[in-house]
């Protein structure tokens, strides 16, 4: 680094070196999302040329809004996120607080317990998850999907939060207790708000796989009324593909949404990754 | 902690909630999978018949082709990451964390961006990019005169699965980027400093004090990588189907064990032996897990700064 201090040059070939490589990390999404705005022959004839006002048509997405439910999946996706991510914070905070403020026997081996599951995909067990499901009568509701994904998320969340309780300083909660307020008012009202930083981590963490899994909505809800928007892609470009102004505006819905929660959580996002949380 | 005190019941609310959801979803299923892998179902009963479904899976020549090939391929998925995905990535990292660097934070933003979309965005759009029918790639090396050089790499048996793991590479390099910045971030200036004293200054810099220093987040990234690469799945069935085609060529063992439990075209769902190929699975992960953690991880040196 003390070179490039020293050498314009050097900081020239950072540059170039980085825009060539953003250059090819976004070509694919761009390719996708101008061609999903123009007409049938356009999109062959000039695939890199920027819509005009002649070759500008929104029959691609006409055809996706009228033939697929677009709406219900987002709306499934969504459910199925937000339920997950709740469920992952609640329950994840309070068996970190447990892990972090008392100490009782086995505290040890139920933090290593819980912390298995780091490692060991959940994705091993789907033969009998689906069995389970079956028997519950639970395969096609959303409700499956929350399960899977909470009990997916929650090692990691309790090995993070557990981490950052550890800090939170003893002399409050013990001023807490000192007023008479309860275990749980303890949590609820002083460890929660100062380990919201942590909470935001674990929700953006899980926030992506979540919404991008094919596998447990291919397997467990592949139902109309509860596909997911990554599945519902899935099936709606593989009917459509030869239907290419179909095919390339239903990507470019898959890909808006995300891109959207990017631009607003990829500060938080970034800072979890390089806070050093899964060190 | 000797005397006996009564049960803390705050203590028992605040972890029952969580114990019991990954209890019942996640242990319980697993080990009932490897469970399941020790039946098989004779006229609509489950029957108990030990490790015939190993026997079956290793000793009969069909279905060991198939697991052979599934594990040859997700081992050469893996060397494709390994080989193209780490190094990238250090690289990355290495420009980026340049203090002096200006739009850093852009810079690292747009290469993390494909590893927010989903597996059909990426399967598909290289998909489509690749196409030979819609020609962008085939018109991009056109006009850098290597037109010639153009083959349907996704549709040829000898290219569909390293394309695929390039397709991947893609996707993933941002992970690899970040932590190996967030590592370099944590190296000491002082550490720095001593080194240009001693007159180390530039790439010297980089292999002989940060490399050294960052090796135990290379050997992290190394094992997340094998866990993702031996239990992936979503990118192949977006962008070849079930049937990883052409011809089985990039058939892995999430795909084999999805068609083998869950059925396709020719072939009815078997749960028993799909849970011999889960167990099998989840064998290779462990042997893996178990190499970094006992041979790996305790011989890298780790420094407190």
């Amino acid at each position: 680094m003390s070179a490039a201090r020293r050498n314009p040059l050097n900081s020239a070939a950072a540059h170039a070196a980085l825009l060539a490589y953003v250059a090819i990390a976004l070509f694919p999404v761009f390719v996708i999302v101008i061609n999903s705005f123009k007409d049938r022959r356009s999109i062959f004839r000039e695939p890199l040329a920027l819509p005009d006002a002649e070759s500008f048509s929104l029959i691609g997405y006409q055809t996706v809004l009228k033939q697929g439910d677009f709406f219900l999946y987002f709306q499934n996706s969504f459910i199925v996120t937000v339920a997950s991510l709740f469920f992952i914070l609640l329950f994840g905070a309070m068996a970190a607080f447990a892990l972090a403020e008392y100490r009782f026997r086995g505290n040890m081996l139920m933090g290593l317990y819980l912390a298995l599951g780091i490692m060991i995909p959940i994705r091993i067990g789907t033969v009998a998850i689906l069995e389970m499901m079956v028997a519950t009568n639970l395969v096609n509701t959303l409700w499956a999907l929350i399960l899977v994904y909470t009990a997916q998320g929650l090692p990691l969340a309790v090995f993070i939060l557990s981490e950052f309780m550890r800090q939170v300083s003893d002399d409050l909660k013990n001023a807490g207790r000192i007023d008479g307020l309860s275990e749980y008012t303890i949590f609820l009202r002083l460890v929660l708000p100062l380990v919201r930083p942590a909470l935001a981590t674990v929700a953006v963490f899980n926030m992506i796989p979540i919404w991008n899994d094919l596998w447990f909505p291919l397997i467990l809800a592949p139902a109309e009324e509860t596909k997911t928007l990554t599945l519902g892609s899935q099936v709606f470009i593989g009917q459509f593909v030869t239907d290419w102004n179909a095919v390339l505006s239903a990507l470019s819905m898959a890909i808006l949404p995300v891109m959207g929660l990017y631009v607003i959580f990829s500060r938080q996002l970034i800072r979890g990754i390089t806070s050093g949380a899964v060190k | 902690m000797s005397e006996r005190r009564p049960i803390r019941w705050h203590v028992v609310v605040f972890l029952a909630p969580a114990v019991l959801v990954y209890t019942a979803i996640m242990i319980v299923p697993l080990f009932n999978t490897l469970r399941l892998a020790l039946y098989t179902e004779v006229d609509q009963a489950r029957v108990f018949v030990g490790l015939a479904n190993f026997r079956t899976l290793f000793g009969d020549p069909r279905w060991s082709a198939s697991f052979w090939n599934a594990l040859g391929n997700n081992f050469w998925f893996f060397f494709i990451h390994m080989l193209v995905q780490n190094p990238l990535g250090i690289a990355l990292a290495a420009i980026l964390s340049n203090p002096r660097l200006r739009f850093a934070h852009l810079y690292r933003s747009a290469i993390f961006v494909p590893t927010i979309l989903s597996f059909v965005i990426v399967g598909f759009a290289w998909k489509l990019i690749l196409s030979p029918i819609w020609g962008i790639a085939p018109g991009m090396l056109d006009t850098l005169g290597l037109a010639s050089w153009f083959r349907p790499w996704l549709g040829m048996e000898g290219s569909a699965l390293t394309t695929l793991a390039l397709i991947s590479v893609w996707q993933f390099v941002g992970i690899p980027m970040m932590l190996i910045y967030a590592a370099l971030l944590s190296i000491p200036d002082e550490i720095l400093e001593a080194g240009e004293c001693d007159g180390i200054t530039g790439m010297a810099a980089f292999w002989k004090i940060k490399l050294p220093l960052i090796l135990p987040s290379i050997g992290i990234i190394s094992i997340l990588t094998f866990v993702g690469n031996f239990n992936a799945f979503d990118l192949i069935y977006s962008a070849q189907g079930a049937l990883a085609g052409p011809n089985f060529a990039t058939d892995i063992l999430g795909t084999f064990m999805y068609r083998t439990f869950f059925g396709f075209q020719l072939q009815l769902g078997d749960p028993h032996m799909g849970s011999a190929i889960a167990t099998a699975m989840f064998a290779i992960i462990l042997i893996g897990v178990c190499i970094y953690l006992f041979g790996i991880q305790t011989r890298l040196r780790r420094y407190q700064f």
